[in-house]
């Protein structure tokens, strides 16, 4: 097989690759901030369960995990869905990583000091204007590092999407260089991951610098 | 009618009884410091008038409507809507300033009559404009927090308290975190407000300021009030804890 066909190969996985990207940040980040308020809730009920869910996800490999979204449906209600195993990994990376931004988003909400609430109560903002406008722009500031962390350890984690035999980059680069006995395809595959790491690495680097306005 | 009235506030922090039944009225225009040794419940008394502290024992009122009650020997708090409405009575200024770092000097002023009193953007700005001349800090609109002096930061908290127009207004210790120069411009700026009869409840360690610009000094000890009156009153009473407070008993 010709070098330029293995790349157009490859290419598509790379799509489907920062597809698995793409929607696990979007439904991640919104779903982490919503465990978070489960997990700082003042009900011990309501922190514990939030609590258990998040050490289990982050006490567990997200593999296992994938494995488990993927069959659940069939062993636990006996009915296969039809195409479930996109929407599977989806799922499954979206709850993971959900539990980890919520620690991360948990410990920027906590670093804000308590007089930040105080002034805010004086000035008679409510609760969710305290929450929008007076904590979390600071909170986003705190936890840029950690969330740049996350995100580049997401880049190289859609790889494990090849468990559910997922047509992404790294599933299809272990297919090439299975039938081709060649080890090219992982070359590429790993110039892939890294330089797709070095932009986002350079593009939170820029939301670090507009943010470095104050301190 | 009183513009604050507290009764018989009495505060526990578990055995600590911080608060032994301390009552105070002001009235309009009226200027009072709170003085005394650390401890004595100042800060704790302030942190009650303005609802950021919950009292056991006692009631508050501001321009005469009860923010707290007394029913069957306990505080009983008024709905969370009504509170709404008489904490637009008052307004406080932090030891710490507590401006919001991540805002411009004119959002830390404008941002609150805008988004909370739902005032227009124009006439805040306008207002927001004086307030900054008033505070000698009309070219630092732009600037931010972090680019200020502590005196420069404590005079835009004042500023950003005087932009939702309190009736009352208080201090916790306005120049405690500040060197003595940077101290000067901040009382300065209180001294302003007191000759423009702003009714202000001032918590201070600044015994010649209290002295100054208050119509009335208290002195808290222990969590009760060991003195109050005039400012010449209080400070030549022959209340002992008064005197060793001031430091004139030291080498009796």
């Amino acid at each position: 097989m010709s070098f330029s066909v293995m790349l157009e190969q490859l290419a598509q996985g790379m799509c489907k690759s920062m597809l698995i990207f793409g929607l696990t940040l979007l439904f991640s980040m919104p779903l982490g901030l919503l465990v978070c308020f489960g997990r700082m809730s003042k009900n011990r009920l309501v922190s514990g369960i939030f609590g258990f869910f998040i050490s289990v996800l982050r006490g567990t490999p997200l593999m296992l995990q994938l494995m488990v979204v993927y069959f659940f449906p069939y062993y636990l209600f006996g009915i296969s869905i039809g195409n479930w195993r996109f929407p599977a990994i989806i799922v499954g990376f979206s709850i993971n990583y959900a539990a980890y931004f919520a620690e991360i988003y948990r410990s920027g909400i906590e670093a804000i000091p308590k007089g930040q609430y105080e002034a805010a109560q004086i000035l008679d903002y409510s609760k969710s204007q305290t929450f929008f406008k007076i904590v979390f722009p600071q909170v986003i500031k705190i936890i840029l590092p950690a969330v740049t962390n996350e995100i580049i350890t997401l880049v190289k984690d859609t790889s494990l999407a090849f468990s559910l035999a997922y047509m992404e980059m790294f599933t299809i680069a272990k297919q090439i260089a299975a039938r081709d006995t060649t080890f090219v395809p992982y070359i590429v595959a790993a110039l892939f991951y890294y330089i797709f790491n070095l932009l986002v690495a350079f593009v939170m680097r820029q939301f670090e610098k507009k943010l470095s306005y104050y301190n | 009618m009183y513009y604050l009235e507290m009764n018989d506030v009495k505060k526990s922090f578990g055995d600590l009884e911080v608060l032994k039944g301390i009552s105070l009225t002001v009235s309009e225009g009226e200027v009072v410091s709170i003085i005394g040794p650390s401890g004595s419940g100042k800060s704790t008394l302030l942190r009650i008038a303005t609802l950021l502290e919950t009292m056991d024992v006692g009631n508050l009122a501001y321009m005469g409507q009860y923010a707290v009650t007394m029913e069957d020997r306990h505080s009983v708090y008024a709905k969370t809507s009504q509170l709404k409405e008489i904490k637009k009575n008052f307004g406080l200024v932090f030891q710490s300033f507590n401006l919001f770092p991540h805002k411009s000097v004119l959002h830390n002023i404008i941002d609150a009559p805008i988004f909370v009193q739902k005032r227009k953007k124009a006439e805040v700005i306008e207002e927001a404009k004086e307030l900054l001349r008033q505070m000698g800090l009309e070219d630092k609109a732009d600037y931010y927090p972090c680019q200020l002096s502590g005196g420069q930061q404590q005079r835009i908290a004042i500023a950003r308290a005087l932009a939702l127009k309190p009736k009352v207004l208080f201090f916790d210790e306005p120049t405690s975190a500040l060197d003595p120069e940077l101290t000067g411009e901040v009382l300065k700026v209180i001294k302003g407000l007191a000759e423009q009869k702003m009714t202000m409840v001032i918590v201070t360690h600044e015994m010649s300021f209290a002295k100054n610009i208050s119509d009335r000094v208290i002195f808290m000890d222990k969590g009760v009030v060991a003195a109050s009156g005039t400012p010449e009153e209080v400070f030549n009473s022959d209340n002992a804890r008064m005197q060793e407070f001031l430091g004139k008993l030291k080498n009796d």
